[in-house]
Formats: C-alpha cells, structure tokens, sequence
C-alpha cells in the first residue's frame, strides 16, 4: 500500500489484513505499562488539518507517538496556507522537510488524490505517503476501518450482516468510506434518510435506500447514526430539527426495536437530541467510545502498513 | 496579393480542383489554373471549407493577459482553422460598454489573424441587475450580447434584454444556468459525482432556464441562441421550441461531444468546466440533435486557465478549457467518422450556421467565383497527438492531453491572406484602424 486516499479502492484481503493488523497492535498494548512500539522509530508523520477536528487528529498524533514515528502537526491558521499557499506548495514543502508521511484533511473533495499526485511528480516526494484523514464530502477511509474494526470486534465476521447508515449520507464523507468497506467486506448497507439528504446518483450505490427507520431497525445488526447539521435546515433539506428528530433520531423507543444484538455506532461530533438521544448514546448498546478507542490501532496499522516495510528503512 | 490553392476538394465532394484567390475573392474554380505570380498553396487533395467561425470564446484581455492574449488566441483560432471569434464579455473590465469592445476589436485588427468580434454584456458587470448599454454597443459593432459565465437569471431583466435586442437585430446569448439551483455544484448531478463527493449541478438547472428563455423569446419575437448545451434534456426543449416557431439557435461545444463525467475520477481539475462534462447518455444525444440539425451548431467556449488555477483541489480550480485548436479534431472524431455528419455538414455547424445566427455577411459564403476567400484546409487523413504546451495559446489546460485525434488544418485563409499554414502563423498584418 502506496497511499491511503479511499475506502473504495481497498480490496477484501487488503482490508482485513489492515483489521487484523489493529487487532494485533491492540492485543500486543493490552496491559503495558509503557504504550510504545518501536516500530516506525525515525518516520516523520506530518497531520495537516485544512478543517477543525479532535478525533481524528489527535488519533493519528497518538497513533504516530505510540509506534515512536515523529508527529508534526500543522495546522491551516498560524501556518503559510494562512497566508494563501497554495495546497501544492505546502505538500512540496512538508516533502522536501522530510515527511514520510502527509495525514491530510481537506474541505475540498479530492484533495487527497491531488497530494498524491503531486508528491508523487516530485523528487522529493515519490517516497511520501498520503493518508486521507476526510477529504470534502467524498471519502473517510481510517473511519470506516474503525468502523469496521468495531462492528468485527461486536458481531465477529461482516458477512451478511446487514448494517443501517441513518442521516445526511449525501455530505457525509463517513457514509460513503463506509458503504465502499461494509460492501466489500461483505455486508449489505441499508440507507436511511429523507429524499432531499440522499445524493441523486445514490442508484449506482451497492445499497438499499430506506426512508422509514422504524420498518428497517428490526432487521439490523448495527445502526450508525450520522450528524445532521442544524444548518441544514436552512439549505432546505428538511423543514425543522424536531420534524429531522421525529422521522430519523435515534431515540429510546427506537432502540427498542433493535435486535439484542445490534449495536449503536457513531463517527462523532454527535449531536444529543438531534439525531441521537442522550439514553442511546450512553447505553450499553452504543459503541461510540470503542470506536473512538478502535480508531488508535486502526490508524498505528494504516500508518505500520504504509511506513513499516518500506526498502528504506 | 493573389493566392493559388491547388488540389482541393470543395466540401469533400468530387475530384481535386484548383481555386484562384485575387484581392481577397474567389476568382476561379477549376483545373490547372494558372499560379501567376501569386503565392501557392499545394491541398494535396485536402477538403476546403468556408472558414470556421466560434461563437463562444473567451480571449481574456483585457484583464487576464497572462493565460491568453487577443494575439496568442488569435493565432490559437487560425491554426484552429477559424476566419472569425466571437470574445466573451468576462474580461476585467467587462465588456459592458463601448470602450472596452472598441479595443477589442482594434486589437483583433491589429493582431489581423481573425475577424475577432466582441461579444457585449447583457447587463453591467455581468452582475444581472441593470441593462448595460445595448443600443451603444451595437452602434460600435457589436452583433451578440451574453454574460456567459453568468445566467441573466432575473426572468423580468432577461424579458427585457430580449425585447430591447430586437429593435437593434442583435441576438441574446443565454448561459443557461439557474443559479439557486447549482449553489455549491462542481460536477454534473449523477452517479460519478455522488460517488466522488462533488456538489451535483443537475440537467434541471439548464433545463428551466432554456425553457423559460424560449417561451420568453417567443413572446417577445426576440432571437435568442443557447450557449454551450450539455443535457439531453435542453435538446428535447430547443426541439419543442423550433417546432413551435420560436427563433431559438444553439451551440454545443467540443468537449460535450466527446467527453464525460467518467472522466472526473482523478480529480484532475484539467476536466472541470462549466456547464459541467454530462453523462455519456448526454453526449450521445448532443451528438444526435447535432447531426439532427436541433443544435445548430459547434462553439469551443475556449478558456485559458493559468497552471496554478487549475493545478490545485478540485472545488478551487476555475471552470473551463482549450478548445481552438482541437475543436475540428474532435468534431471529425466524434461526428465525421462515425458518419453523424458529412464535409458538407461540418461546413454548415462550424461556418454557415454561426456566421448566420451572429449576422457576419462575409463569413460562412458558398465556395463559389466571387466569394470572400475566407476558407480552411482540412487533411482529414492526418492523425495528430494534443500536447498543452504546444498549442499557441499562453495557458496549457486542454483535457484532450495525450489523446491522438484525426483531421488536421493545413492552411486558413482569410480574405485571400494565409493567417496559417503547416502549423505556423502568419505575423500580425499591423494594420491599424
């Protein structure tokens, strides 16, 4: 693996062994003392965050820290991208300083195969790896491999579990890495959201669209609940955060209509009240906290994946 | 300055015949005329057209002369084949007002590769809420008026813009955008764009406003033309809207015929353009209604971008690409050979039809004795691989990079003058006024 840019080019085994690779990184942390690896000792991991973001960041800056990689991060304010460099330049630079490694989150969709193209033209950055941490609404691959991770470490395999995405797929980045995974790993991905929040080309998507939550939930294995952004609202998507909540919140009752065995999943920033209640993610149910946990290993094995066996270390 | 053309065929039709050129007309057409002493041009068997005329091209001065000059664009059009530009109005200054076209036009002169004709704005810096001054721009020449890059989306202005066109026999071209309906858009609404997370720009924001437009023009007995058409949809409407009478023309450009949104999965901002590349079910229509006579004709929407516009994220880059200089190729690769269109139709869509709709006498003329001599010659045979930067103008950005195209323009001719010939320009004539 050159890059980490989608969830869509991973292939079934290459996924797994990604997976397995976190499980065993968890598995060799579990009771230590001291949470370092040597592995990626002398690797430089630069994290460049164009948006805001907590989980991912700092899962990737730990991630890095506990396989002994040096993490620099930068960030678009307090950097020359606040002065108006260009994406290019600032890539070319973090190359030619000696990244490994760029972990880039980017408002623009397709930011991340741009970096990669780039680096890859340059002298000094065809050995630098790109990892996409969110690129614009199109892919999230390292949340949908902790998502994957989660839903392993709960139900056991994927295959043909049948797995509800509920919220604004149509600018969810997290539903799109998401559906790309699950399918290929072998689950079926059922949708769920109103018309206006699910894009037009969703028809060429390996899916089920859904506009009634209550009549899918029973047969579901795992829900994952996406943010919906109050603004929305004002883009005309739905007429008010109550009717969203109504129709598409997961609420007690509807946790009710959930298998025993199913499990709550949400990428976060959650919004409590609008599409998750408060009792549901702090139920037993939600694995919100494992994820968040899951997210650490699965990035130490993109990172180990990418970084580990290269011919110059 | 007498000019001999020998070994040609007229539309493609019947053996090769020779064209004498005197003063700028064509003064005879027959076999073995005599060279005299004037200057020769060997056809080679090659078919001769009337010259090409562009509705729809953007040359960037004043204001942006670092990606495309009327001098470099100029000799862009002439390699192109073309004896006539029309250049949009999205200049810094905008063309909204008889000083900035005048110098268009006395650039174009100077330059005297092509008949470069301004295109004046339909209303004040391209903003959509007054008329600019339609009747003082006409008086200095101007023939079309358009904000392309921006839709007069107000219904009452652009009723308007209409009805005042008609007292000065000037035609409105419409970039047939609904604003409220592509906020956000950066790639055509369907499956590629779903997929790879971009902002949908969807049919129906064309579509409304073609509609809207035609019933308009219609009511107003106005002339209205339709720029670059890119859904299967709008050639449905433009169908509907002839067939009831309405005095609607339109383009498609190049890059609808052949390209399509599969092509965005790169990224690669060099295939972002505005209306964006459709689905392939799109460009085959646009083909049809093309060859159909329903479109009426090709217009390249040339747009020089600079490298660092384009070489950057996806939502940043600036819409548009070359098309001058590759617009014959792709109309041979995509309607001649699949036999869409004959020589004979490639002269009615790419000269008779634009000169017409523009109200150019001197363009788009039968190859007849006594006829202006604007005129290309095509060797259809060639095959030629697009390189940017080779092209003529200063920017680099076609999409066609790479890619090996058929049809190749020996020679332009324009009123008797080689402006190009075997790939190279004529210098600039110099002439002033």
């Amino acid at each position: 693996m050159k890059h980490l840019l989608t969830a869509a080019e991973l292939d079934a085994d290459t996924a797994t062994a990604v997976l397995d690779t976190a499980d065993r990184l968890k598995a060799a942390l579990l009771g230590r003392e001291v949470r370092k690896l040597p592995t990626l000792r002398g690797r430089t991991v630069v994290t460049m965050f164009y948006e805001n973001s907590t989980r991912t960041r700092v899962s990737f800056e730990i991630a890095g820290k506990w396989m002994s990689a040096d993490v620099v991060n930068v960030s678009a304010s307090g950097s020359s991208v606040g002065k108006g460099e260009s994406l290019r330049d600032t890539a070319l630079t973090l190359a030619a300083a000696g990244a490994d490694c760029v972990v880039v989150r980017h408002p623009a969709s397709g930011a991340a195969h741009r970096l990669a193209g780039w680096l890859g033209a340059d002298p000094y950055g065809t050995n630098t790896s790109v990892v996409n941490a969110g690129d614009g609404m199109h892919e999230h691959p390292t949340q949908a491999l902790l998502d994957a991770a989660t839903l392993r470490e709960r139900l056991g395999s994927l295959r043909d579990r049948r797995i509800g995405i509920v919220g604004d797929v149509l600018h969810s980045r997290v539903a799109r890495s998401n559906v790309a995974l699950l399918s290929t790993l072998g689950a079926e991905v059922v949708l769920v959201a109103p018309p206006t929040l699910l894009p037009v080309g969703v028809t060429g998507w390996p899916v089920t669209v859904s506009h009634e939550l209550d009549a899918e939930l029973p047969a579901l294995d795992a829900v994952m609940t996406l943010r919906v952004q109050a603004e929305r609202m004002h883009g005309l998507f739905f007429p008010s955060v109550r009717e969203y909540s109504i129709a598409y919140g997961l609420n007690q009752a509807r946790l009710g209509l959930l298998p025993e065995h199913a499990v709550v999943l949400h990428p976060g920033p959650m919004l409590r009240g609008m599409e998750i209640a408060a009792a549901v993610a702090d139920s037993p149910r939600a694995a919100i906290s494992d994820q968040v946990a899951n997210g650490v290993h699965v990035r130490m094995a993109v990172l180990y994946h990418l970084l580990a066996h290269r011919e110059d270390a | 300055m007498n000019l001999l053309i020998r070994g040609v065929r007229p539309y493609g039709d019947g053996d090769p015949v020779d064209v004498s050129v005197v003063d700028g007309v064509i003064a005879g057409i027959g076999a073995g005329l005599d060279a005299g002493d004037g200057e020769v041009l060997d056809g080679d068997g090659a078919v001769l057209l009337p010259g090409f005329v562009d509705l729809h091209t953007h040359l960037r001065e004043p204001g942006r002369e670092d990606t495309e000059t009327i001098a470099t664009g100029s000799a862009a059009a002439a390699l192109g084949g073309f004896t006539a530009v029309f250049a949009m109005a999205n200049t810094a200054p905008v063309a909204d007002n008889a000083v900035v076209v005048e110098h268009v036009t006395r650039r174009g002169r100077e330059v005297g590769l092509v008949d470069v004709h301004p295109v004046g704005a339909v209303t004040v810096g391209l903003a959509g809420e007054r008329l600019a001054e339609l009747g003082t721009m006409a008086a200095a020449g101007v023939r079309m008026f358009s904000d392309d890059g921006h839709c007069v989306a107000d219904p009452l202005l652009m009723r308007r813009a209409l009805e005042y066109a008609t007292a000065l026999d000037v035609v409105i071209a419409q970039h047939a955008e609904e604003p409220r309906l592509t906020v956000g858009a950066q790639a055509h609404e369907g499956e590629a764009a779903a997929r790879l997370g971009l902002g949908g720009w969807p049919s129906s924001a064309e579509e409304a406003i073609v509609a809207r437009d035609c019933l308009l023009a219609r009511q107003a007995g106005a002339r209205l033309h339709i720029c670059h058409v890119s859904t299967e949809g709008t050639a449905e409407l433009l169908r509907w809207a002839r067939a009831r009478g309405t005095r609607v023309s339109s383009e498609v450009t190049p890059h609808h015929l052949l390209l399509d949104d599969s092509r965005l999965a790169t990224f690669d901002p060099v295939n972002k353009v505005n209306p964006p590349l459709r689905a392939a079910t799109d460009a085959a229509a646009l083909r049809r209604a093309l060859a159909d006579g329903v479109i009426d004709c090709v217009a390249t929407d040339h747009a020089p971008h600079a490298a660092q516009d384009k070489d950057c994220e996806w939502a940043a880059a600036r819409p548009g690409m070359l098309g001058l200089q590759t617009a014959l190729s792709v109309v041979v690769e995509t309607m001649v050979r699949p036999g869409l269109l004959t020589w004979r139709d490639v002269a009615r869509v790419m000269s008779e039809r634009p000169a017409e709709i523009a109200g150019l006498p001197d363009q788009g003329r039968p190859l007849d004795v006594g006829e202006p001599a604007n005129l290309v010659l095509v060797d259809t045979d060639a095959e030629w691989t697009v390189r940017g930067a080779e092209l003529a103008s200063i920017a680099a950005n076609t999409p066609y990079e790479g890619m090996t195209l058929p049809g190749r323009v020996l020679a332009t001719v324009l009123r008797g003058r080689c402006t190009a010939r075997d790939g190279r320009v004529a210098e600039p004539t110099g002439v002033f006024g």
